[in-house]
């Protein structure tokens, strides 16, 4: 009887693959003992979207101080995605032992969901847990076709202009509240004007993308619209990757000054062991080298001197309002402009 | 033009006549539409993939194929569809001969439950997996506490894998047994052959090619599936990203050669199934042609059977 066998082989077969594929993997494990001399730690962060080239030259250079310092090896792995996807994912159980992401509040719903995160995260680090800042610029074809030059542009009638969606993209909603800012702060600016002007300007959006780097590539790539809004690091790794010959930065008399925070997933990395490498990993972005990089990649570094000059001369000056002073806080303008039914969503209801 | 008189000589012949032809303006208008439909949105795009991915020369390709999280990725698709065609073959075949050879209670539903996956969003699967086994999911914890890993994951990844794919070997079984019927199958079990038997001698060899095919098909989906994939995946770089995904990502990344390298790999896979399809399309009309076999099966467990039933009964003897 030739079935039986092959039949009980390919079974066995079948089952021992389901079983590694079930098999448990957390590389940490194997290093209770602690005092093995070549280990290996196995970092993860979890960043959004417009990070991917920022952290890619900066694992490389942490793993070679970190190694110097302790002897250890380390290995950071990167996830990327939309600021707020990447919040759930965590919650749903991605194991990041740091979260980088764009906005404060979707460490705080980490926080506030899992505890993963200790509530007062953001005085955890200098400068309320951002060693690196940015603001939104727009982003014109060569030649500025519909002279574009400040906010009040954006909502005359004719210009396309594309911005990602702020109920799924950090990006997004420093856009919205960049432009709320800036209609606010006009002589007889008042909320009321500022949600006209607002709602104005998501009248002239032809494609709202999901996150930052989908909105980039809608404009650059595939040419539509005349306008991007778009975080100044994004603008400037744009211009440098797709040609200055057929894009150009247009800074605006004043906008947002954007925090995106970073903080250590404590339960997370406890349970792994990585602690101490998190907590370094995320210091080490305030260090001269850390700031260095961050200046490279068209961040604005909290500690400009320790930058490369050349670097940071690239860099416009404007007047940048923050957050804290026009909102409050996070969890307030999360409410009032993003949360189902909030202004957003009336406004986008009646374009 | 020499229709017209033929058709007044051999009118009886279905195709040419008049009434069941169309003019040839009509004939030709309908080809070069379909031709230049498929032309266009079908093969232009599939030859754009290996232009723009070659733009840069060969050997920036080659070098974007070598890059590890390119290699890691490939490594990954295939493990998956390594895992998740075979337990597929199993469930589908199991759940085909079910369903064509016996009669009981909810046959219908279950054969409603097997189309479950191609109606429902891959999406919606992925968020399905992670509302079960998710941190907050009903197995969360449990899983937590065991320290196994399944969302963010390869388990998680080969789940939703198999859940997509699932109705492609059932699919392509159940009709093909239910018109082959039964009477097979009770010839074999007349002549004594125990259930293993009438499978392995009977009713594996007709749908042979049909399990061959439903593979084929399974395995195309399971490479290539990226919505259920992509968020159950965590996108962990060099860990849990597939080649789908990964295309995704150096697409983000302004990395567009090497994206494009990356769905050419992607798409030499494809057109290896497709390959492979099509050989066993082939080799199924032949062995339609060459007559019906399994009677010959038949005959052969007989005599097998016969045979273990001397031997069996010799040492009693």
């Amino acid at each position: 009887m030739r079935f039986p066998r092959l039949a009980a082989r390919s079974l066995a077969l079948a089952s021992t693959l389901l079983l590694g594929a079930c098999g448990v993997d957390s590389p940490e494990s194997a290093t209770a003992g602690g005092t093995a001399p070549a280990i290996t730690r196995q970092l993860l962060n979890v960043s959004y979207d417009p990070t991917r080239e920022l952290y890619q030259d900066f694992n490389r250079v942490f793993a070679a101080h970190w190694q110097a310092e302790t002897g250890e090896r380390v290995e950071v792995t990167q996830s990327h995605g939309g600021s707020g996807s990447q919040a759930r994912a965590v919650i749903d159980g991605l194991d990041a032992d740091v979260v980088t992401l764009a906005l404060a509040y979707d460490i705080d719903s980490i926080a506030e969901r899992t505890g993963k995160v200790a509530s007062d995260w953001e005085s955890a680090l200098p400068d309320n847990s951002a060693p690196y800042t940015s603001t939104i610029v727009f982003l014109v074809r060569k030649g500025n076709p519909k002279a574009i030059t400040d906010w009040p542009d954006l909502v005359k009638p004719g210009v396309e202009v594309i911005t990602p969606n702020p109920k799924s993209s950090g990006g997004a909603r420093w856009n919205y509240l960049a432009a709320w800012g800036f209609a606010l702060q006009q002589p007889g600016g008042s909320a009321e004007t500022a949600r006209r002007f607002v709602q104005q300007l998501y009248g002239n959006v032809s494609v709202l993308d999901t996150g930052a780097r989908g909105s980039t590539t809608t404009f650059v790539q595939r040419g539509i619209g005349d306008v991007l809004i778009s975080w100044e690091n994004e603008a400037f790794l744009a211009v440098e990757e797709l040609g200055p010959e057929t894009l150009e930065i247009i800074v605006p008399s004043q906008s947002i000054l954007a925090e995106p925070p970073v903080a250590v997933v404590a339960g997370n990395a406890e349970r792994k062991g990585n602690a101490a490498v998190a907590r370094a990993y995320l210091e080490y972005l305030y260090s001269a080298e850390g700031q260095r990089i961050v200046a490279r990649h068209y961040y604005r570094p909290r500690h400009p001197e320790l930058a490369d000059p050349a670097d940071v001369a690239r860099l416009p000056a404007l007047r940048l309002f923050t957050m804290r002073e026009l909102f409050g806080s996070w969890r307030d303008a999360q409410a009032t402009h993003f949360d189902d039914g909030g202004i957003f969503d009336q406004i986008y209801e009646l374009r | 033009m020499s229709a017209a008189p033929g058709k007044a000589r051999r009118g009886t012949r279905f195709e040419q006549s008049a009434a069941t032809r169309e003019p040839a303006w009509i004939k030709w208008s309908i080809l070069a539409a379909s031709l230049g439909f498929f032309l266009l949105f079908v093969l232009l795009p599939l030859i754009a993939v290996f232009v723009e991915a070659l733009r840069r020369g060969l050997a920036p390709y080659l070098a974007a194929i070598i890059e590890p999280d390119a290699l890691a990725a490939l490594r990954l698709t295939l493990t998956i569809a390594a895992i998740a065609v075979p337990l597929n073959l199993v469930f589908g075949i199991a759940a085909a001969w079910l369903i064509a050879k016996f009669d009981f209670r909810g046959k219908q539903l279950l054969t409603t439950l097997i189309d479950l996956p191609f109606s429902v969003s891959p999406v919606i699967v992925g968020l399905m997996y992670v509302l079960i086994f998710g941190a907050n999911g009903w197995f969360g914890q449990w899983l937590l506490a065991h320290d196994l890993k399944v969302i963010f994951a390869l388990p998680g990844i080969v789940i939703a894998t198999v859940f997509v794919t699932f109705p492609f070997v059932a699919r392509e079984l159940i009709p093909l047994m239910q018109a082959q019927g039964r009477e097979e199958e009770e010839a074999a079990v007349v002549l004594g052959a125990n259930g293993w038997q009438v499978f392995w001698h009977v009713t594996l060899p007709n749908i042979k090619w049909g399990v061959i095919y439903g593979v084929v098909l399974a395995n195309a989906r399971a490479m290539g599936e990226f919505g259920a994939v992509s968020v159950v995946s965590g996108k962990l770089r060099g860990q849990t990203t597939t080649l789908p995904l990964q295309v995704e990502i150096l697409y983000n990344e302004y990395n567009f050669a090497a994206a494009f390298a990356v769905a050419s790999l992607l798409a030499l896979l494809a057109l290896v199934t497709l390959a492979l399809k099509s050989w066993v399309e082939h080799r199924s009309r032949r062995a339609d042609t060459g007559g019906s076999l399994s009677l010959e099966a038949a005959a052969a467990v007989a005599a097998a059977n016969r045979a273990t039933r001397t031997s069996a009964e010799k040492p009693a003897s």
